[in-house]
């Protein structure tokens, strides 16, 4: 077991570094930052100077080894756009998304995992049949398609919910949370649905697809044979065997949702890491793109990792072969 | 019975007078795309920073909301030789902390524009020494005499010595220095009607009514919050759900939409930013054309032909939404040496362009590379498509190169030798003075004498290059709008560049407030009106 732990640490640190390389190399394609940090007015040899003392015109090598010399410090210099340090831009935009991906996994799984059950236990139905149909609408429609269309029905048109921004939030530390205070909650309503409305369908999908195929097994046969209510049968028997592919994927969708909720976030203006990002990917802020680019991998990494020990820990197969292999 | 009545009266007066409801605390909300970089007055010379950071800081001079000149920190200056300026200025006035402002603050702010971090570093090498003759009376001396000297000075904001001392900010913020973030990045202290209470980089900006401001302001809100938003889309949704009072930009598509939503309208005019076309008129060869051996846009004729075959009517039409302001000068009528006389854009005629390359040696046209920039300046890429099209008309085949304003920027400009051949560019003069766009645009490129920075074509004409160090040193107005004169027609006549428009402002603004629109693009709120 410890032996397996290590493996996938070193391979994580190897993953970590590629991703750092080829972010770094791609840098080199975004555009000039100096043009940004600077008025049209600054002389040219203003602009070299200010090239050179952030050592951008280093070559290639230099420039990557000191950022992974600086990154593994913790150390991500300062942004170029806002000149505020890196750490503290990300830690203060962390808790928004952080909330929004959650409530958002949260509402796919509470809505898809049922929806799914029944979908399967009553293939035929005519709400199945619109449960299907809706859902194809939210995976076949793109995000920002779906966000602006909730912000004009439910912003615009009929006046209920905010149209961007996260409303009042409550610092709590260094946390900033927008679940104590009506306006953050209804803030966090269309960002969440438009967040959850693929995951929910991929879910809703999956978990019938599994369960038809456990209902046809010989045990739920048995469970119908001895009398058990449909109920218990549904719920307590045979949801549980589909739930082991649904957590995987759930795991690894949690991960893009926090890394990659940008479009929801530029959108309706939600304070996030994913508007920080895509800001800086517009100015050319590199230490910001960088920061975020290792701290998502570091994010994958680590629920994959937590994946992985998981499937070991509850698939009894998977012990003992590592076991055999340990010998 | 009266003596009933009247007391009857008295107390209905007195109730509906109780009842009044006291003069409110008014709320402003407003958006723009972006946030301004930071609250550091001397961070980045640009126009939404220094636009918003006016509020709350001030300078010696400022501009009204016709862009005209007034004093502000300064009461009165005069010029009594040409490298010496005195300066009174304006007693009375408090910081925000409390301090109070006088001529060691001047100095001092003006010393900080030459820091390392400082962005300012243009405005304050206009000033060769600043002394003080007592607290309120400077004398000032230039390097070179420069008449706009004081309309340059409208942007370089004071700061208090004494706060900027305590806090350890008297080095304007620099993205090198590794362990300061800049307090004054995140912390304000200026003398401006409105103060900063609360400051969410990119996310929120709060800004309250400062009670002790010196002068009167035609505004009567109490509170202002500011939000960036990213997404023309969610922008506009916002206002038309009155969300916010007022936004911009709005996309000119929007226009009609706003018109019709209840509560809201559009708030439009030409913006004192000429776009133009420039051409690479230096290189022996073009880097990016299917001419071989020689330059075409050397050839007075070849530059002619181009001129003459861009359609500026139907670009206002079709591309601006009638929104544009086609242009024959380089400059835009609220620029300080525009002369209406010479404003005429070149005629539109096919047939002549097609004529005037057959003559030059190209009757079957060439092709070219043109570069234009996706995201800085209203409708670009359309523009430069549309100029792509009509240019196809008269033989010309040009490959369009649209890229993110990081990216061309990053090509195009000096650091990047100029790797341009046929380019789309847009631009303000800072000082609202035609010397700004002599000095940048038409002049020969020169590193040494900081001329032609942004001439990426490298027009370059003698007598024009001459003209602009007249202009820079010449005090007698009539004497140097005749100069300007001369060299926008020489310009002109040699088809130095091609002037397409004046693009438009374009701001949304709710039916319950009322705004003043600066031709700059600057959101002033000393003029804020709430109903």
């Amino acid at each position: 077991m410890i032996r397996f732990i290590v493996q996938r640490l070193l391979q994580s640190v190897f993953v970590m570094l590629a991703v750092a390389f080829i972010a770094f190399g791609l840098f080199r394609y975004v555009g000039d930052p100096i043009n940004n940090m600077v008025g049209q007015d600054t002389s040219l040899r203003e602009r070299e100077q200010l090239r050179k003392d952030l050592g951008l015109d280093d070559p290639f090598p230099i420039q990557f080894l000191r950022f992974v010399r600086n990154s593994s410090r913790g150390e991500f210099g300062i942004s170029y756009r806002l000149r505020l340090p890196v750490r503290d831009l990300i830690a203060e935009r962390l808790p928004a998304t952080l909330e929004l991906s959650f409530v958002s996994a949260l509402m796919a799984l509470g809505l898809g995992i049922p929806m799914g059950v029944y979908t399967a236990i009553h293939r035929k139905g005519v709400i199945s049949q619109a449960f299907m149909a809706t859902s194809l609408i939210g995976v076949s429609l793109p995000t920002f398609l779906i966000g602006i269309l909730l912000i004009l029905l439910f912003g615009v048109v009929l006046p209920w919910l905010p149209t961007f921004g996260r409303g009042e939030v409550v610092q709590l530390g260094s946390w900033s949370t927008g679940f104590l205070t009506v306006s953050g909650l209804k803030a966090l309503i269309l960002p969440s649905i438009t967040l959850a409305l693929f995951q929910m369908t991929l879910i809703m999908r999956l978990v019938r697809a599994e369960m038809l195929e456990v209902l046809r097994t010989d045990f739920i046969k048995f469970g119908r044979a001895r009398g058990l209510p449909m109920g218990s049968i549904y719920y307590r028997h045979a949801l549980k065997n589909t739930l082991i592919p649904v957590i995987t994927v759930t795991g690894l969708q949690l991960g893009s949702i926090i890394a990659f909720a940008i479009i929801t976030e530029s959108v309706f203006q939600w304070p996030g890491m994913g508007l920080l990002f895509i800001q800086a990917i517009t100015e050319a802020d590199i230490p910001v793109m960088s920061a975020y680019l290792i701290l998502i991998a570091l994010i994958f990494v680590i629920i994959n990792l937590a994946a992985d020990l998981l499937y070991v820990y509850v698939d009894p197969r998977l012990r003992v072969d590592s076991a055999g292999s340990a010998t | 019975m009266k003596r009933i009545t009247r007391a009857v009266a008295t107390a209905c007066a007195l109730g509906i007078l109780a009842a009044t409801p006291a003069l409110q605390a008014k709320t402003f909300k407003w958006a723009f795309q972006g946030d301004a970089q930071g609250l550091d007055p001397h961070g980045l010379n640009e126009t939404f920073t220094l636009g918003m950071l006016g509020n709350v800081y001030e300078a010696m001079t400022r501009y009204n909301g016709k862009m005209q000149l007034q004093p502000s920190l300064a009461v009165s200056w005069d010029n009594p030789s040409p490298n010496t300026w005195n300066i009174k200025l304006r007693k009375g006035i408090k910081f925000h902390n409390g301090n109070s402002f006088n001529a060691d603050d001047v100095i001092f702010s003006w010393k900080r524009t030459l820091t390392e971090g400082s962005d300012q570093k243009v405005r304050g090498s206009m000033i060769k020494s600043l002394e003080k003759k007592d607290d309120y009376t400077l004398v000032l001396t230039t390097p070179a005499p420069n008449p706009v000297l004081m309309q340059e000075m409208a942007f370089l904001y004071i700061m208090d010595k004494e706060w900027s001392e305590k806090h350890n900010a008297t080095q304007a913020a620099n993205v090198k220095d590794k362990n300061s973030s800049g307090y004054a990045n995140l912390h304000e202290n200026g003398t401006g009607p409105y103060t900063i209470t609360e400051r969410q980089p990119d996310v929120k900006t709060v800004f309250k009514r400062f009670n002790g401001y010196w002068g009167k302001t035609a505004d009567n809100i109490d509170t202002i919050i500011f939000t960036p938003i990213k997404e023309a889309a969610t922008r506009v949704a916002a206002l038309i759900s009155g969300q916010v009072d007022m936004v911009y930009p709005v996309p000119v598509q929007d226009w009609k939409r706003l018109e019709n939503s209840a509560g809201v309208k559009p708030l439009t005019g030409p913006e004192a930013r000429t776009i133009f076309l420039g051409m690479d008129q230096f290189r022996d060869e073009l880097l990016h054309s299917t001419v071989k051996g020689k330059n075409p846009f050397k050839d007075q004729r070849v530059r002619a032909a181009f001129a003459h075959a861009i359609n500026l009517q139907a670009i206002k039409e079709k591309v601006m939404r009638g929104a544009s302001t086609p242009a024959g000068l380089m400059i835009a009528p609220q620029v300080n040496g525009f002369n209406p006389a010479l404003n005429t854009p070149y005629r539109y005629d096919p047939k002549l362009s097609k004529k005037l390359l057959a003559e030059a040696g190209y009757p079957k046209g060439f092709g070219l590379t043109m570069d234009c920039p996706n995201n800085r300046y209203v409708n670009d890429e359309k523009i430069c498509q549309a100029v792509t099209s009509m240019l196809a008309k008269v033989g010309i085949k040009v490959d369009l190169l649209a890229q993110p304003k990081s990216k061309y920027f990053g090509k195009v400009l000096a650091q990047n030798n100029y790797d341009t051949s046929f380019y789309l560019l847009g631009w303000t003069p800072g000082s609202m003075d035609a010397h700004n766009v002599y000095q940048n645009l038409l002049s020969c490129q020169n590193k040494e004498k900081k001329r032609g920075l942004f001439n990426l074509g490298n027009y370059c004409n003698a007598r024009v290059d001459e003209i602009t160090g007249l202009i820079g040193g010449e005090t007698n107005p009539k004497k140097r709008q005749a100069l300007i004169d001369e060299g926008f027609k020489i310009v002109q006549d040699e088809v130095g560049y091609l002037p397409l428009h004046q693009q438009p402002l374009s701001w949304g603004v709710s039916d319950k407030a009322q705004v003043v629109q600066r031709a700059d693009n600057v959101f002033d709120f000393r003029s804020i009106i709430m109903k």
